[in-house]
Formats: C-alpha cells, structure tokens, sequence
C-alpha cells in the first residue's frame, strides 16, 4: 500500500449510472425492450444479459425483466445492436411526447 | 583509498570462441577471491563472440574493491589458449616489461623466448587428452601453467575451483589436467637487462 | 546468513529480483539485457522461482503484461535495454500514468541507428520524461541493493522504478557480491498491494477518457481530471526522494549497506573541482581523483545514483561552493547539449556563487574510454584561467573521437 504521504490520484471512479453526468437528455432515440422476446424475461432465468454487459453507462439492470435508467441512458443504441433476439427497439423521442427525456 | 595500479594484477587472455578463456578466467578469479583478493573483475570482450574468432577475456585481481571496468591497457600477465592465435593477435601489446606470458604450444620454451618477458610454455592441448578429455580442451590445464608461472594462486585451491566449476563436466579429468600441466610448465626468464643487454 | 559469490551481473539481478518476490515476468531478449531474463525463465523452469514467466512477441507487450499484472496485484518485473525500451516508450507513459508499482532493470546500451550493442546511456536518457523514477548503479552490490530498494520504492509511492545498469560493465562483467537472506528481505519488503487492484467485487472505471476539468463522480466524490493527476505525480515523484533516503536508511539498518541513496561521494569533502557522472563511469574517476589530488589538485567526484526525480537542491547545495563542476556522461539531448548536465546547471542557477561548469560525453557506443583521456579532461579544467564563456559552457566537448 502507498505511504500516507501519498494520494496517488488516478483515474479511478466507481463505475455506475451518472459517471459522466445526468446523460438522459442526450438522448435522441429511446430503448424499448420487448419482453416477449427479451431471453430472460421469457425464460425467467438470469441468462444473456448482454444489454446490461455492453451498456457504456451502467444503465441496464441485470434482473430477469432488464430496465434502463432514462434519467443516465443516453440513447447511444449499443443495448439494441448486442441484443442477440434483436428484442430491443430504437424508438425516436417524439414518440413520447407526453413526459420529459426522463419520463416513459 | 584505492590501490596503486602497479600493485593490481591485470591478466590478459586469448583464445578462440568457444575454446573457455571466460570459464578459464572465472575460476581464477574464484580461486583468487577464496584467498584473500577481495577485488576481482572479470570481464569479457564486449558483444561479438563467434566461435573460432580470436577472442579476449580481462581479469583484474587486487586486494580491494575495483573500481575502474574500462579494459586493461597494461597487463602483468597474458594468457594464450592456443599458440596459432601468436600469429593473429599482438598478444604481448602492453604487457608490463619482465611480464609474465604463458602459452598452450606443442613448442619447446625456447622457440617462444622473449627477451622482455617471462614466458611459460605447456603442451596443454596433448596433456588435456591424456587426462581423459576431449580434444581441444585446454582452459582447465592452462590454469596449470598460469598457477605455475605466477604463483598468484596455490594448485591446490585451483584444483578446487576447477573441480566445482567443472562440476557437471568431467571435474576429476579437469583437475587431473590442471595438475599434469603444472608439473609439466616450462619457463624462460627474460634477458637480464632487457633485450640490449 | 549471508551469500557471497562472483557472478555477472545480470545474474546478480536476476538473483535479487527472485529474492524481491516478482510474481510475474514478463520479457523480450535483447542484448545485452538476454542473460537477465534467460537467469530469471531457467531459475522458474526448474522450479527454483515461485513467479510466472510469460514470453511476449516483443516489449511493448512484455510492459502491457506487467501493466495487468500489476493491476491485478502481482509483484511484476521486466527488463530491456535499447531500442526495446523505446519500443516500450508508450506503455512507460502508462504505467507512470496508471501509478503501478513494478520495477524494470534498464541494461543500458546504445541506440540505433545505426545499431550497436554497446554501452551508453542514451536509451534512459530519452525516458527520463516518462514518469518513472530512474536510478543508476555502478556496481553488482548495488544491482543486488538498489533492485531490492526500487520494490518497496515503488510500492511506498505508487511510481514505476527504472534500475539502470551499464551494458557490458557490468551486465557481462563477473565480480564479487553478497546476497542477503531470503527472510531478511521478506521482512523488508512487505506484500505487494496495489491501491486499484482489479476485483470483479469492486469494479472501477479506470483511466479512461479523462476529461480537462475535474468531476464529481455517481457517489459526489471530486475526481481529479488530467492535469491535477499530472500534476500529483510530479509532485509525488519529487516526495519519492524523500522516501528513497527513508528506505535505504532502513535498508543499512537492516543489511550493513548503504548511506549513498541520492548521490555517492568520493574525497567531495574539501573539493574545489567535483566531476559528476553516472553508473561505472563515476566509479572509473575514483583512481583519476586520487592522481590529482597526489598532484595537489583538490578534485572529488559525486556519482548520481538517483537521476529521476532529479535532486536539485541536493546537488546545488553540495555544489553551489565549488569552483568548477565537470559533468560526463554517455548521452545527450541532441542539438542541445548533456542532459544530466542541463539538469545540473539549471539546478545551480538560483545560487549566485556557482562554479564553472564544462561538459563531456563520452563512451558513446561502447567507444572506449580510457582513465587517462578522463585525467586529462579534467586536469585541463581544472586549470587556473580556463574559465569557459558562456557559448563555450554550452558547448559539450567530445572524449575519445575518432573523425
């Protein structure tokens, strides 16, 4: 371990949903995950998961019906390009007009 | 403070690659360190060994540390693995006049005579193979004759060195060579005065 | 109990960093560095090592390897000389970025084109800006020492360590050193532990784009941006000084060796006229200084075993009082003048009485350099009323040319 005397300041930070600011409003185009075809929704195993292994941001849980965080994902589409069922849709944000960025 | 040069013992040694000059070399500053010389700096010619090429080994001895590594301008002693390279190298640039300059040559003494130095002479090639060696085996017996000629180390503590670094490689036979060639050493002093005398 | 023998020295190194504990190897041969990693590979082979040996295609791998697996919490080494250790450059940067502890043997040759083997100091001369600490040894006990130093150095401040030895001199040259006690050193040198060790537990984002301005990070924790980490490892390596007198005083408490962590001096007490050099050469003046003080000459020689970071107030203080200051050394900076010897002036510069200050290079390439070229050297600058101008300080002079 290092002295005391030293702070060895590197580029080292949790890794998480927000690591590079409230990215949500970025978003141009939304993630919709369809669960009838989504691998661990519909076998209700934790398996595949490469949506939450492949998001640059942290913002895919690892559960059996996969979320997104709106309020981090900044709608970069890596999730819908992985996804091997192609159960992941890319949906322009003027579809939703009712909410903010934020809201479903 | 550091020693005189003059009180340094500085041995030059030719040989051909892959002939052992360093191995040679090696256990006479292992033999010298056990008695006593606390300084030993054993150096090979820097980068291009190819075997058969002459090639050039330095050994400095002294009773303290060693601090200059440059290479030895100024020997004391010069060895010769093999008297043909006498015909190659100016083995004998340098060496300190009354110099010590031991040979493996099949030649008598006499027909290396110099009237500036010392010289020791040993048939150590032939002398290797009645010991039980492999032909061309010399750098065990020529510590031999360096043992003889200089008296630097005792042969019996040489005969150790030699059996420990030959440990994996015919040790006795080694030993057996290192001591036939010192009983079989021959010297030639320089001419008294030097050669106009 | 302790192991004296006489051995190259390569083999002294690659004997002390088996007593260091490396766990991982990672090396590409390139002489005259080769029996070094060959000692390290046979002593693992045969099982008489406890460390991994990987053989890499080439050195920047050999370093990528040490840079995982230090990151992974492996006590790492590799070693090179050359154009290999320029073929390193990029990853140097990284490891001093990244602040892994690891240590590197750096068996110092000249670089090419056009190619040599032979010994010069230009390949750590043109790392010295990478961000690791670089010392210089001058003999097989101090391979053995400053390699078992250069580890807990590393790991104390999180800085890669740079040992440099000279190629040849010392590399293929046999002499007489002690080896301490396994146990001994395992008591001097605590457990590898790396501050970011890679865990699956714990995952970190690690040295990735870094942006200009610092950021709070998910958990509202300031994080430094590029700059303020630049600016920490300079400050840290500076501290790193500190901490190499620290553990070679604790080092002499332990062994018996020692007392010269920054610079070692020979007859400096009452000198007036002092030569700096690094590595063998610095050893190679000590008959020299002996002559001309048997000639009435008040010379010393300071040999610097600690080039990065570079002691300024260390040295300026020794040297600000004498009257001249010749500096050799076997690299440069091209089109300036020695390194070690604008290092050295722009030290001295804050101090009003400072000495004269001449320049040599020397030994380029394995050229040999001969005690009485160096005697001559400085005996001429030594001289009452060879006082050089200002263009003719900044003027390296060549030892031992042959156009």
């Amino acid at each position: 371990m290092p002295d005391p005397r030293f702070k060895v300041l590197t580029s080292a930070s949790t890794s998480g949903p927000g690591d590079a600011g409230r990215t949500g409003s970025w978003r141009v185009e939304r993630p919709i995950i369809d669960y009838s075809r989504c691998t661990p929704a519909r076998t209700g195993k934790p398996s595949c998961h490469l949506c939450w292994l492949y998001c640059p941001d942290n913002v895919v849980s690892k559960s059996i019906e996969p979320t997104i965080d709106l309020e981090y994902c900044k709608g970069c589409g890596i999730c819908a390009e992985e996804c091997p069922v192609n159960a992941i849709a890319m949906v322009a944000e003027e579809e939703f007009p009712a909410g903010g960025k934020n809201e479903p | 403070m550091q020693q005189e040069p003059s009180r340094m013992i500085q041995i030059r040694w030719h040989g051909r690659g892959g002939q052992g000059a360093i191995t040679a070399a090696k256990v006479v500053a292992e033999a010298s360190f056990n008695t006593g010389f606390g300084g030993v700096a054993m150096a090979p010619t820097f980068g291009t060994e190819r075997r058969g090429a002459p090639v050039c080994t330095s050994l400095k001895i002294a009773k303290g540390k060693i601090y200059d590594l440059s290479p030895i301008v100024s020997p004391n002693i010069v060895v010769v693995l093999d008297h043909l390279i006498l015909n190659e190298v100016d083995v004998t640039a340098g060496l300190q006049p009354g110099g010590l300059l031991v040979i493996n040559s099949p030649n008598p003494v006499e027909t290396h005579a110099l009237p500036d130095f010392r010289v020791a002479v040993a048939n150590v090639t032939k002398l290797g193979i009645e010991a039980g060696l492999r032909k061309g085996i010399v750098n065990s017996g020529i510590i031999g004759v360096l043992g003889r000629a200089s008296g630097l180390v005792d042969l019996d503590t040489l005969a150790a060195c030699i059996a420990e670094e030959f440990r994996d490689r015919k040790p006795d036979e080694n030993v057996r060579a290192a001591r036939m060639s010192y009983a079989a050493t021959q010297i030639h002093e320089p001419t008294p005065g030097g050669p106009d005398a | 109990m302790n192991h004296k023998m006489i051995e190259s020295g390569n083999v002294a190194a690659a004997l002390a960093v088996r007593l260091a504990g490396a766990e991982v190897i990672a090396a590409y041969p390139i002489t005259p560095q080769t029996p070094l990693t060959e000692k390290l590979s046979q002593m693992i082979t045969r099982g008489e090592m406890d460390a991994e040996y990987v053989a890499v295609e080439s050195e920047h791998s050999a370093l990528a390897v040490c840079i995982g697996a230090a990151s992974a919490g492996s006590r790492s080494f590799t070693a090179t000389s050359s154009n290999g250790l320029l073929y390193m450059s990029e990853q140097l940067h990284w490891a001093a970025g990244a602040r892994l502890p690891m240590v590197m043997c750096v068996v110092n040759r000249g670089v090419g084109a056009p190619w040599s083997v032979w010994n010069d100091h230009q390949d750590a001369i043109s790392q010295r800006d990478a961000g690791w600490i670089q010392v210089f040894a001058k003999d097989h006990q101090e391979i053995v020492d400053m390699t078992l130093k250069a580890f807990r150095l590393a790991e104390l401040t999180h800085i890669p360590v740079m040992v440099n030895y000279d190629g040849y001199y010392l590399s293929h040259t046999y002499m007489p050193f002690e080896l301490p006690d396994a146990a001994d050193v395992k008591a001097f040198l605590p457990p590898y532990e790396y501050l970011h060790t890679l865990d699956p537990e714990r995952p970190e984002s690690l040295n990735t784009v870094t942006l200009p301005d610092a950021r709070h990070d998910v958990n509202g924790v300031k994080r430094g941006g590029y700059m303020d980490i630049r600016h920490n490892l300079h400050e840290e390596m500076r501290l790193a000084m500190e901490v190499w007198e620290e553990i070679d005083a604790d080092f002499q408490r332990r062994f018996g060796r020692g007392g010269a962590p920054i610079f070692d001096l020979y007859q400096c007490d009452d000198a007036e006229f002092v030569v700096v050099a690094m590595g063998t050469l610095a050893n190679q003046f000590r008959d020299v200084v002996d002559r001309l003080r048997h000639e009435g000459i008040k010379a010393g020689v300071l040999s610097l075993q600690m080039y990065r970071p570079f002691p300024s107030s260390h040295i300026a203080n020794l040297l600000q009082s004498a009257k001249g200051v010749m500096v050799f050394e076997k690299g440069l900076s091209y089109g300036n003048q020695g390194a070690l010897f604008a290092d050295l002036k722009s030290a001295l510069y804050p101090f009003p009485a400072r000495p004269t200050l001449h320049n040599f290079i020397t030994g380029l390439g394995g050229r040999e350099i001969r005690t009485e070229d160096l005697y001559q050297a400085v005996k001429t600058s030594c001289e009452p009323g060879n006082q050089s101008s200002p263009e003719q300080t900044d003027t390296p002079q060549w030892i031992g040319l042959q156009l």
